[in-house]
């Protein structure tokens, strides 16, 4: 009972950080962004490859990839992403527009790694194992989840203490509102993305010191990002670090008590149930 | 729509009496392309009926497919029935669980309703999977049928016939009416009055319905049934590439996009086996960036253009 505790509180951490990035990404730049768990194993593909050619640290890599992801999402978002922005109507119709697209980019971006590696991206880093509160851990588990837990307090500090942190809060309550008032709504929805994607990025080089993953894999994680952010609420930071406890506590339930391969289906039963109780999140309040 | 409605059907009729002749002139590997064709004919344009006028972009096909597919294979080896009775069960189960899934998730926006549909198939697979490792025994299930390639051919060429009628008499039909004001807009369709959850229930459980009856058609092509083999996500994919590449806006534009598309996509398998999701990736990129009302609705700007030149 204890270990579920432990290693699942342990892997929601990870879990909040990725959900902390789709949420600037659909949140602040209003993308719906279904290639979310791709540059999250783009992440860790990163971490694995430096590791295993070149003997660099995983959590050096979770430094390196943060300008490199903040660079290629910040083009994604302008060359790909602007164009949807400007030529859509209405909001429903950029969100189908940016469906289609971002599986897209999903796909290319499956592709590309298939060709870097195919197989799975297996490598053994500090999985020595730790003892906390009595119960027994790897490690680098327990690595990972210091440094989300750092990111994440990182991110919600600049969020609600700084001046650019308010502006990025104002473009994700309403993009009029905040351009009337003087904030550069496509620069700041730019940066969102991006700084969305770096922090998914490295979500994924801090999963992939723990558990084994490979190219296609992707979409689960885009998934349980996507149900995170919707059982905490858009735009929610603490909703989404409740929401995340909440799922690594039953997926790990699940996979300890019943079976590790119906997982997925015990966030399948979560996710039906927040939308049929809960469709406006835990803490939202329900909208006319 | 027009009143030339009547004339479209006689054409749609016309085409399928062509391609009832189809396995009289090949055989082999052209006929077995030609299963795979309809099969996609059958399945997009069925997505096309609900997708095309909401605008709600389903990857539930690939899941309906399966349960068609698998209840064929664990009816006949598990409980020795005949074809048939799957053949009729499956498409009910599916739509069982279709009407489930839009009555949870149809009611709110579109994009709880994509997200819903992308693991779906993946969920169900694993379900299964332990279901049947735990308590079913891991047997292998086979489809043996006398059925070849032509006679599946030809059901499947029925299917499509009845998903073309059903979607013609839907299009002149209230609920299209009405399926049409909710993809223009959500709120004004409330506002006169229409009951939009219901309509949207509606033809999404008919797409559920005749997925899983081409799932459970096409099952005895295999002959050994396993669950990673037909609950695939690609399908799902596949399937939505298909429809808008030709057009979901029309109800024949699925087929313009299926017939180019499965040739081609056959051929990249063949060629470039590991390149395949990169291809579907470029293929997603040119719908968004280059066709973004199809096929069909480039030949309608260019049709338009040219008739106002003449003019």
């Amino acid at each position: 009972m204890l270990d579920i505790i432990v290693s699942g509180l342990l892997l929601s951490g990870t879990y909040a950080l990725v959900a902390m990035g789709l949420n600037l990404q659909y949140g602040v730049a209003r993308i719906m962004n279904l290639a979310n768990g791709e540059v999250l194993v783009l992440g860790a593909l990163a971490a694995f490859w430096l590791y295993t050619t070149a003997q660099i640290s995983p959590l050096l890599t979770v430094i390196l990839v943060i300008p490199v992801a903040f660079i290629g999402n910040w083009l994604i978002y302008r060359f790909l992403l602007t164009p949807l922005v400007r030529r859509s109507k209405s909001q429903g119709q950029l969100e189908v527009d940016s469906i289609l697209a971002t599986f897209g980019i999903s796909f290319v971006l499956i592709g590309i790694m298939v060709s870097i590696e195919g197989g799975f991206f297996a490598y053994k880093y500090l999985s020595e194992p730790i003892s906390i509160l009595g119960s027994t851990t790897s490690l680098n588990r327990f690595i990972a989840f210091l440094i989300a837990c750092a990111i994440g307090i990182g991110l919600y500090l600049w969020l609600n203490k700084t001046r650019s942190g308010v502006a990025v809060r104002a473009v994700a309550v309403s993009t009029e509102a905040s351009g009337l008032v003087g904030i550069n709504v496509p620069r700041i929805s730019a940066f969102a993305f991006a700084l969305g994607g770096a922090i998914t990025a490295v979500g994924g080089a801090l999963i992939s010191t723990f558990i084994t993953l490979d190219a296609s894999i992707g979409v689960v994680f885009t998934l349980k990002a996507l149900i995170i952010v919707i059982m905490g609420g858009v735009g929610d930071i603490r909703g989404a670090i409740v929401a995340a406890c909440i799922l690594g506590l039953v997926e790990t339930a699940v996979a300890t008590l019943i079976d590790p391969g119906l997982t997925l289906a015990a966030a399948y039963l979560i996710f039906i149930l927040i939308l049929l109780f809960r469709p406006q999140g835990l803490f939202g309040r329900a909208s006319t | 729509m027009k009143p030339s409605g009547w004339g479209e059907l006689a054409i749609a009729a016309f085409l399928v009496f062509l391609a009832v002749f189809v396995p009289f002139v090949t055989n082999g590997y052209w006929l077995s392309i030609a299963v795979t064709t309809m099969m996609y004919v059958a399945l997009a344009t069925s997505w096309a009926l609900f997708s095309g006028p909401t605008h709600y972009i389903s990857l539930a096909t690939g899941a309906f497919f399966g349960i068609g597919g698998y209840l064929v294979g664990s009816m006949m080896s598990d409980y020795q029935l005949p074809f048939w009775v799957p053949l009729v069960v499956a498409p009910l189960v599916a739509a069982g669980l279709a009407f489930l899934i839009g009555i949870a998730t149809l009611r709110l926006s579109g994009v709880y309703f994509v997200i819903f549909t992308l693991g779906l198939a993946e969920m169900i697979r694993n379900l299964i999977s332990w279901i049947q490792n735990n308590f079913l025994g891991s047997r292998g299930l086979y489809v043996l049928t006398d059925l070849r390639d032509h006679h599946l051919y030809w059901m499947l060429l029925g299917v499509a016939a009845a998903v073309f009628l059903l979607g013609w008499v839907v299009n002149r039909s209230r609920l299209g009416f009405a399926l049409r004001i909710i993809g223009n807009d959500e709120t004004v369709a409330r506002h006169v009055g229409i009951n939009t959850a219901w309509a949207k229930v509606i033809l999404f459980t008919t797409t559920g319905f005749f997925a899983a009856l081409v799932g459970a058609i096409i099952a005895p092509r295999w002959s050994y049934i396993e669950p990673n083999q037909v609950f695939s996500p690609q399908l799902s994919f596949l399937v939505v590439i298909m429809a808008l590449l030709g057009g979901a806006g029309r109800l024949w534009g699925p087929l313009v996009g299926v017939i180019p598309f499965t040739i081609i996509w056959e051929w990249v398998n063949v060629q470039f086996p590991n390149q395949s999701t990169l291809f579907l990736g470029l293929a997603f990129l040119l719908i968004v960036y280059v066709l973004p009302n199809g096929m069909v609705g480039r030949i309608e700007q260019l049709h338009a253009r040219m008739g106002r030149g003449r003019s």
